[in-house]
């Protein structure tokens, strides 16, 4: 039977299945980032109103202006993503290959955070890091803090935050990735003459990078537009790029200037990803035997 | 290579109970048995997977049990081949050279020779999952014999396959196997495959070794009745020795006739099987000799409970006094004879010759360990 004689109720059943999730895009994406476009090319202030001018020096001047926070966004998200992967992947590969009957629970104890919102979790930090707290205590007691050193404030809480906050968008694509993982490799691999490291090396974190690729970017993307524990474990000089636009739009009221920001910030994002992606894809990533040792 | 007193326990089970093997070099060496009898955990216990409780496993004279896997001179062909999914056919086979450093050079030449032998030299760019089951499989043999181990240890690596596509790499293994000359040890459950394809077969059940020999004698002669039973059609006929004259033991069947046979160790009162192969089995009506039989064939007599058209035989089930049934095969070789065989229910007397009749002991798990302990005398004495 070929497609043109199906019923028509069978043929229309995909875009029906479609409908839905389209309809929400459109109406919750599409529409507002139309809008939003046609805002940053406006000029004039909201007492005067704002015209559409197709105004690109909004977006010259978000670049010049920001740029401090711009980079500081991206820096502090990437080395948020730096350290969630590497506590993420030791635990995910624990509970995948020694949880044993305690997986459940142990998966459960990663996902608990999300019992609590965003913005508690966030403000419970400026507690456990404040400048009477326990962890400035020890450190100064071990002499890594001065004695007039603090925690809250600077570049280290604000990272921290992040770090906490999106450990489980890293950890369970990567525990997901090696729970799918056959022990019989393993065992092939120590058998073809790997040792331990070896065969973590050449068959197990191969098999995993897609885990590695999908965490990466869960913590990355959120991470480098987030402002909130920018606003709470830091201070105006650790503001990122989140921080710029929720003042313009909140304080300033430079919607213009604001819809511009955030399409730079939703440009380069997108470039890198899709950078990341093709890196990630390639051959050398995927543990391509060329030459690798 | 050698096992000596080898021995894993997980927990309170005893998986494999001391087992002493002697596998000789170039050998096709099959370790069978149902499933849960300790052959895959002895295989596991060569290749370095499982440490043993106890016991020596040597290759090539030296003891190799504390090794890990990758120090080992043994390669493995799993049962699910565990391939490599993220590698190339080619970078799956030259994956264990490349840990050996084999030059680069030597490696191309080896894995375009060994995908050559097992006839993949086209699918060398392929990723495993792109392969159908049957190349799956060569690829997990040459991915072994390339690195051209001492023992070859294949987990039965058929056993995902077909029948018909098992049947000719049974052959082909075999082939190879003659070709290249490496020790194989083969784990299978499937008698036929142990039958078809090994020098030597050693029968396991429940963590130990019941009998080691050739695959002719493992049938024609076993000494235990799980041997007998596992191997072939189970024609068990239990007894009890009444005297013994020479090598001559006299049996007393419980289906009412006393027979005499080779006494294979067995001393007077002792408990035992008579074995014999059911198409060593002659059928004939009730009182009427087989005609084919010489003078000295020895019979007895039961009733048929079945008869079925198998194709190229026929199979009737007897049963003695005593409930023992008796499978007996009937080549169709003849038409007019075939059709004369008796049907359900009919009285008939079962006879064959002497040199057919064997007699086996009882296994179980107390002879294990007598036997056990005789060895460990025996080697006493001989040191």
């Amino acid at each position: 039977m070929n497609g043109a004689s199906k019923p028509l109720g069978r043929r229309l059943l995909p875009y029906g299945l479609l409908g839905p999730g389209l309809l929400w895009l459109t109406l919750f994406f599409v529409i507002p980032l139309y809008f939003m476009a046609r805002l940053s090319l406006e000029s004039g202030t909201l007492e005067t109103g704002f015209q559409f001018t197709w105004e690109w020096s909004n977006f010259s001047d978000a670049i010049t202006t920001y740029d401090e926070q711009f980079i500081r966004s991206f820096i502090y998200a990437g080395v948020a993503t730096l350290i969630a992967l590497v506590i993420a992947y030791p635990l995910a590969y624990a509970i995948a290959f020694r949880g044993g009957r305690w997986k459940n629970a142990l998966l459960f104890a990663v996902v608990a955070p999300f019992f609590t919102t965003y913005l508690i979790r966030t403000i419970a930090w400026t507690t456990i890091l404040s400048d009477d707290g326990v962890v400035v205590d020890v450190l100064k007691a071990v002499g890594i803090l001065g004695d007039d050193g603090r925690l809250l404030a600077t570049g280290t809480a604000v990272i921290a935050g992040i770090t906490y906050n999106f450990l489980p968008f890293m950890v369970l694509p990567i525990y997901a990735s090696l729970e799918r993982l056959d022990p019989r490799l393993i065992e092939a691999a120590k058998d073809l003459y790997s040792s331990s490291r070896t065969a973590f090396l050449k068959v197990t974190l191969p098999l995993s990078a897609p885990g590695i690729v999908a965490g990466t970017l869960l913590t990355f993307i959120p991470a480098a537009g987030d402002y909130i524990n920018a606003i709470f474990l830091g201070s105006t000089n650790q503001h990122m790029v989140g921080n710029v636009i929720q003042g313009l739009y909140l304080n300033l009221r430079d919607y213009p200037m604001a819809a511009a920001l955030s399409f730079i910030l939703m440009a380069v994002i997108m470039l890198m990803v899709v950078i990341y992606i093709r890196f990630a894809g390639s051959e050398a990533l995927m543990g391509e035997e060329e030459e690798a040792r | 290579m050698s096992l000596r007193g080898v021995t894993k326990r997980f927990g309170e089970f005893t998986a494999v109970d001391s087992i002493d093997l002697d596998i000789r070099e170039g050998e096709f060496f099959t370790l069978l048995g149902p499933s849960g009898c300790g052959k895959t955990t002895t295989l596991r216990m060569i290749a370095g997977f499982e440490e043993p409780n106890a016991g020596e496993i040597l290759v090539g004279g030296e003891d190799v049990a504390g090794l890990p896997a990758h120090k080992r001179p043994t390669n493995t062909v799993f049962q699910s081949y565990a391939l490599f999914p993220h590698l190339t056919v080619r970078d799956n086979v030259a994956y264990g050279l490349k840990r050996k450093r084999v030059d680069k050079a030597e490696i191309d030449e080896r894995v375009k020779a060994e995908l050559e032998r097992v006839g993949l030299a086209n699918e060398a760019n392929r990723k495993p999952n792109q392969l159908s089951g049957g190349q799956q499989q060569r690829v997990a043999l040459a991915r072994a014999v390339v690195n051209l181990p001492k023992v070859l240890l294949l987990d039965e690596p058929l056993g995902a396959l077909d029948l018909k596509l098992r049947k000719g790499l049974q052959l082909e293994l075999k082939r190879i196997q003659q070709e290249i000359g490496i020790t194989f040890v083969y784990v299978t459950h499937d008698q036929e495959e142990a039958l078809t394809m090994s020098d030597r077969i050693a029968v396991m059940n429940r963590g130990v070794v019941e009998q080691v020999d050739n695959p002719v004698e493992i049938y024609e002669r076993p000494t235990t009745t799980f041997v007998a039973g596992f191997i072939g059609v189970s024609n068990l006929m239990p007894g009890v020795v009444r005297s013994l004259s020479g090598e001559k033991a006299e049996v007393e069947l419980e289906a009412g006739v006393t027979i005499s046979a080779d006494a294979n160790g067995l001393g007077t009162g002792e408990r035992c099987h008579a074995v014999v192969r059911p198409e060593k089995l002659y059928v004939a009506p009730k009182g009427m000799p087989a005609p084919e039989l010489a003078a000295d064939a020895q019979s007895v007599d039961g009733v048929v409970t079945s008869s079925v058209f198998l194709g190229t035989a026929t199979q009737l089930v007897v049963e003695l006094r005593g409930g023992a049934r008796m499978t007996v095969l009937y080549l169709n070789t003849d038409e007019a004879k075939r059709q004369e065989l008796p049907g359900g229910g009919a009285d008939v007397t079962l006879s064959w010759t002497p040199e057919h009749i064997h007699l086996v002991r009882e296994s179980g798990t107390e002879r294990a360990t007598a036997d056990h302990e005789a060895l460990a005398r025996e080697r006493a004495d001989a040191a």
